[in-house]
């Protein structure tokens, strides 16, 4: 699971193009919205497109996305319990 | 025009540097665009994390911007930009990631900037700026169209000043030049001043 978190947050910051951030900048309990990372709208949708790609994940309700990119515990967590590839 | 209007002051970035009214204050030799208009932004000391995210045309109007309204921020400042690829550059990488079926997935944060006008929104937001902005596109940059639209947007009490750019960018070729007309200045906002300073 360490090495899955750990993944994630390199992706995340080559997609979001979070340019000076580094990934050990990101606990893993931080909040990926709001005053954490400071995430946008348009990161959510492409954190969607992600977990589709890499993943094969398919979120069928956007509304889910509230919960599972709270932080990168619970996105590796859902990523973990759902993935296809 | 009842009112002399003037060139308050002007940006010009291309082959790698950057000048401000004719001054060359930043110069590099970048391989890319990107890096290019990377090198420029922290040269300055600009520090706005949403930059990274733009495509490139946004981040050639983006930094041409910074540099003539980070001293002269006026919320009263209309923008009217033109260039002659409109958003082309971003338009082809977009189609790039949907052109495979099998292999299909389209980025929100690359489809967002399939517009030319979304750079102007980008300044709005940095300059919290609610005036009117305009994109069009010509063939070639259009003084005499300039002139008329920005002195027409101070006549009638539309705006107290007008950002003009010229922000043309295809792949690797790029040009900005950027003027903020204004009551204020010493140079005439003439097309003989525009020109002379578009082409130097």
């Amino acid at each position: 699971m360490e090495a899955l978190k750990q993944e994630l947050k390199e992706k995340i910051i080559a997609v979001l193009n979070l340019e000076d951030v580094q990934p050990s900048d990101i606990s893993n309990t931080d909040a990926l919205f709001g005053d954490g990372l400071g995430l946008d709208s348009i990161d959510a949708l492409e954190l969607i497109v992600l977990l589709d790609k890499d993943y094969g994940i398919k979120l069928t309700d956007p509304k889910e996305g509230k919960n599972i990119f709270q932080s990168i515990d619970t996105m590796a967590a859902y990523v973990e319990a759902n993935r296809t590839k | 025009m009842e009112n002399k209007l003037y060139i308050k002051s002007y940006v010009s970035i291309e082959n790698g540097q950057i000048s401000i009214d004719g001054n060359v204050v930043f110069e590099s030799s970048a391989s890319n665009v990107s890096d290019f208009l990377k090198e420029g932004l922290r040269h300055f000391g600009i520090q706005y994390p949403k930059f990274f995210k733009m495509d490139n045309l946004s981040k050639l109007a983006f930094l041409g911007s910074e540099l003539l309204l980070k001293d002269q921020d006026s919320p009263e400042t209309a923008l009217l930009f033109a260039n002659s690829s409109s958003s082309l550059d971003t338009d082809v990488t977009y189609q790039e990631s949907i052109a495979d079926k099998d292999n299909y997935f389209p980025s929100p944060a690359v489809f967002v900037y399939t517009l030319p006008n979304i750079c102007l929104g980008e300044i709005s937001i940095r300059h919290q700026l609610k005036t009117e902005n305009s994109f069009f596109i010509f063939g070639a940059f259009n003084p005499d169209f300039f002139i008329g639209y920005a002195e027409n947007l101070i006549e009638t009490g539309k705006a107290e000043n007008v950002l003009c750019g010229w922000t043309e960018l295809f792949k690797e070729d790029y040009k900005a030049f950027l003027y903020l007309v204004s009551d204020e200045g010493k140079t005439e906002h003439t097309k003989q001043n525009i020109e002379l300073f578009y082409t130097n």
